[in-house]
């Protein structure tokens, strides 16, 4: 009879200090829902507490970030080697130093002293395409961000990217769009004006394993692909994730019985 | 440590060393003879499961350490390094800033737990002086470990909290030009808030020592709320009863902080904070991380700056004189029908005014014959409740309730309890 | 208590036993990461191994790089060096070891004789090396005076053993993997 009431009480405490902890939750998500629109939620294969990256997106989104936000985003903690490892993209060892190659990266000095240009290696990150962040947004009109963590620090994450790649409209009645600058409510951040051109058109990109290069599909691939550089060791994560919570709810059965058993002469 | 030792050595080598050095005497009347009321119910395991989040907290912060390098240059790239490339290194990362949530979920239910059945009360006072103490001490040791990764929430949030001391009259501006090293948070400030959040644990350490001997002097309160009479009845040995109920309670909370740390490991803290720094630029919204929102209402509650700053340490502060503002005789409030409701009451006003630290303080709540009530009015009502409850409740209730009548014993309660639940 | 001993004494030992067990392998399996994350992490492994273009070193130079963390000598040796390496009676050496043994073929097949790397770092207690010091005219250790020729064999002074040769392979004829 007792016991029933500790396993009650265990139970209690468990969702009391879950509820402590996610009372507080609604206060980031909702804060952003309040402004822009509500972002569409995507079923990403990454989703949930099994959910891995799919190879062939993460290869065509690294395509889709290679045309066209290349162009003007960084990606400054992300090597190229990454791009070989295992839970990412997984490109073979000869095909990340060929894309490697495909970089010139600086070094130096040499032995004369001088900076000097070479192809890219997989130790190296991925160069960014202005010096810095001033130079970026003098000939740009605003700092494009960059694009290693953009997945982990807007509200909505890979949705929020996903929205805002394909979520460019007419600018209401009311809303002034300055010269140089586009429309979508997504963008909560400039309350809806944003210095980025739409980056995403049908048949932009080729694709190499036959899916349908739609916006709607580079946009979601792209959105992945940034999932991934924000958060490389998410398949890592999940499955260390199953063995220590079916270790834990192992260990938990057996404090359980032991507790019990210990107990049971004195109630 | 309460007195009478039971400890007896078996073989030649332990009687040796316990001449010299009664270390094993020291664990076995602390940790295995120690008698504990055996009515302690599982909101008791949460002093084990605190003991056990500081210990798992100071291994996964020395192992950071290794890897951290405190500059503004580099603190934002260092944390990537470690989520990125150091071995294991993401789930250290994940494990030492979930766990900093999970330590103050388990002292906010520790502390709570006190409350409602009166263990701050005669002869506990020290005990619950020094909890306090341990308290402010994790505030201020999450608060440094907060400004090291060097996100934009990490220096807006530091950049808001040091201006705070800015509103001490005369000496203000000084104060908070001495906390920064400079004339804002920079390259100094990171640097000596390393090494404050590298020392201040141990400091936790030393308290969490005296707190641990305080409670072994006096021991531990219990949910009837009456004083140990006869040893043999009311207590049970700490091992293996105590032992294994706390590893129990234990584990069940570890599952729920191995749920964060897989598979929701942002999802407590700010996304801001993976945006580098920018001295700059302000983000939107400001908030502390949760366990520090009801204070931060508090704060921002007050029109005066230097009123909130006072309100919100007097928030802390009048936690350290509650042994003397409560007037009441019974400890649980299990047998104080009034104090019982007050504290629900009180619970919920502290989680509502946490609510209000995460909002934007002009949100309108609801309109009321055209005047809008905000999430400040709110906030100011509910800090009133606050200091109202310990001000004014705690000495009145004591003197205008009639408790229900106290059990004999711990024994007799435990009976009691078991005669009403066969009746059930 | 003591009652309960009486009944079932081995059932009850049982279960601490394996209750402790069982907490003890978690608590083994969780102290694994505290002490992997000492190794060498990812971005040290990405430079375990270096390519290094050498067709630049003209004959009688030397070109240090890092590798590691430590220094290596690339030395493109005189036919003169050559001949005063392959010369030395290999039973007079503290360390025996031809020549040829401490030298790697190139794409060809055939001993690149002219090439010798090095690790840069005296086998007594670490120094670096002189280059073209010493009475071999191959390197000088200036802490402790040890000598080496230009084959980077220990001649004469403390040193136990000869300058360690990297592992490394030729890539092309002017393009060496070393690690």
């Amino acid at each position: 009879m007792k016991m029933k009431m500790i396993q009650k009480l265990t139970l209690a405490a468990a969702v009391a200090s879950l509820a402590m902890a996610t009372a507080f939750l609604p206060a980031g998500s909702a804060r952003a829902s309040a402004e822009g629109p509500e972002l569409h939620e995507v079923d990403w294969s990454f989703n949930g507490p099994f959910g891995t990256f799919d190879r062939s997106q993460l290869r065509r989104g690294y395509k889709v970030y290679k045309e066209v936000c290349a162009t003007c985003h960084s990606m400054q903690y992300v090597h190229f080697r990454n791009l070989g490892e295992p839970g990412g993209p997984e490109f073979t060892g000869p095909e990340v130093k060929a894309l490697a190659a495909g970089y010139q990266v600086q070094d130096g000095p040499d032995l004369s002293g001088d900076m000097f240009e070479r192809p890219g290696e997989g130790k190296d990150v991925f160069p960014a395409p202005y010096a810095n962040e001033e130079a970026a947004a003098a000939s740009l009109g605003a700092y494009p961000p960059d694009l290693s963590l953009v997945a982990k620090s807007r509200v909505g994450g890979p949705d929020y990217i996903h929205a805002l790649m394909i979520g460019y409209t007419e600018a209401p009645a009311d809303v002034t769009v300055p010269a140089g600058g586009y429309y979508n409510p997504y963008f909560t951040a400039g309350s809806g004006i944003i210095a980025m051109p739409p980056p995403l058109s049908d048949g932009q990109v080729d694709y190499d394993d036959g899916t349908p290069n739609t916006a709607e599909q580079m946009s979601q691939d792209v959105s992945a692909f940034l999932m991934w550089t924000a958060e490389p060791k998410l398949e890592a994560r999940h499955r260390l994730g199953f063995q220590v919570m079916a270790y834990l709810l192992a260990l938990a059965g057996i404090l359980f019985f032991a507790t019990r058993k210990i107990w049971a002469d004195q109630h | 440590m309460s007195g009478n030792s039971t400890y007896n050595p078996s073989n030649g080598f332990t009687r040796w060393l316990d001449e010299r050095l009664p270390i094993m005497r020291l664990g076995h009347d602390t940790a295995v003879s120690y008698p504990v009321p055996k009515n302690l119910n599982y909101w008791w395991t949460f002093g084990g499961i605190l003991t056990f989040m500081l210990v798992a907290q100071i291994i996964t912060g020395v192992v950071l350490a290794m890897h951290y390098v405190p500059t503004t240059a580099l603190a934002f790239a260092s944390v990537e390094h470690i989520m990125r490339d150091v071995n294991y290194g993401w789930v250290l990362r994940y494990t030492h800033a979930n766990g900093a949530s999970m330590f103050f979920i388990a002292v906010y239910i520790h502390m709570f737990r006190g409350l409602y059945y009166g263990s701050y009360k005669a002869p506990r006072e020290i005990l619950w002086i020094l909890g306090c103490l341990i308290y402010l001490l994790m505030m201020a040791t999450a608060f440094f470990g907060y400004v090291l990764p060097w996100g934009q929430m990490s220096f807006w949030g530091a950049t808001v909290i040091t201006n705070l001391f800015g509103a001490i009259p005369l000496v203000g501006q000084s104060v908070a030009t001495w906390l920064w090293g400079g004339f804002a948070i920079g390259d100094p400030t990171i640097n000596r808030f390393f090494s404050l959040h590298y020392l201040f644990p141990f400091l936790i350490f030393g308290v969490v020592i005296l707190h641990i001997w305080a409670l072994h002097v006096t021991g531990q309160n219990n949910p009837a709320g009456v004083e140990v009479k006869n040893k043999e009845q009311d207590t049970v040995p700490f091992t293996p009863y105590a032992t294994v109920k706390d590893a129990f309670g234990l584990s069940v909370f570890l599952i729920m902080f191995a749920y964060f740390v897989f598979y929701a490991p942002n999802s407590l803290g700010d996304v801001e904070n993976y945006t580098q720094a920018n001295s700059l630029k302000t983000p939107l919204h400001i908030v502390p991380e949760w366990y520090l929102l009801p204070f931060y209402a508090i704060l921002r509650a007050v029109p005066s700056k230097l009123g909130g700053v006072i309100l919100m340490f007097g928030a802390i502060a009048i936690l350290f004189v509650l042994p003397w503002l409560d007037t009441s005789k019974v400890r649980s409030a299990r047998f104080r029908p009034l104090y019982k409701q007050f504290f629900w009451l009180f619970l919920v006003v502290c989680l509502v005014l946490g609510w209000c630290g995460g909002q934007m303080p002009d949100n309108v709540l609801f309109s009321v014959g055209g005047v809008d009530i905000i999430v400040t009015h709110l906030a100011r009502v509910l800090t009133f409740y606050y200091f109202f409850h310990f001000i004014v409740l705690f000495p009145l209730l004591g003197l205008i309730e009639r408790p229900k009548p106290l059990p004999e014993s711990i024994a007799a309660s435990v009976l009691g309890g078991k005669t009403a639940a066969a009746k059930a | 208590m003591a009652d309960i001993h009486a009944v079932e004494p081995t059932r009850r030992d049982f279960l601490y036993v394996a209750t402790g067990a069982f907490a003890a392998i978690g608590a083994g399996a969780a102290v694994w990461p505290l002490i992997d994350q000492m190794n060498p992490d990812a971005s040290v492994l990405a430079l375990a191994s270096i390519e290094l273009d050498i067709g630049a070193v003209p004959v009688g130079q030397e070109i240090t790089v890092k590798w590691r963390g430590k220094p290596v000598f690339v030395r493109h040796r005189t036919e003169a060096e050559v001949a005063a390496a392959d010369a030395v009676d290999i039973t007079e050496l503290k360390d025996p070891q031809t020549d040829d043994q401490r030298l790697m073929a190139g794409p060809d097949g055939k001993l690149e004789k002219q090439w010798l790397i090095l690790v840069g770092i005296c086998t007594h207690l670490g120094c670096v090396p002189l280059a073209y010091k010493g009475e071999y005219d191959g390197y000088f250790c200036p802490c402790h005076g040890s000598v080496y020729d230009t084959s980077g064999r220990i001649r004469k002074g403390p040193a136990p053993t000869n300058l360690e040769v990297p592992p490394y392979q030729f890539v092309s004829d002017t393009k060496i993997k070393i690690g």
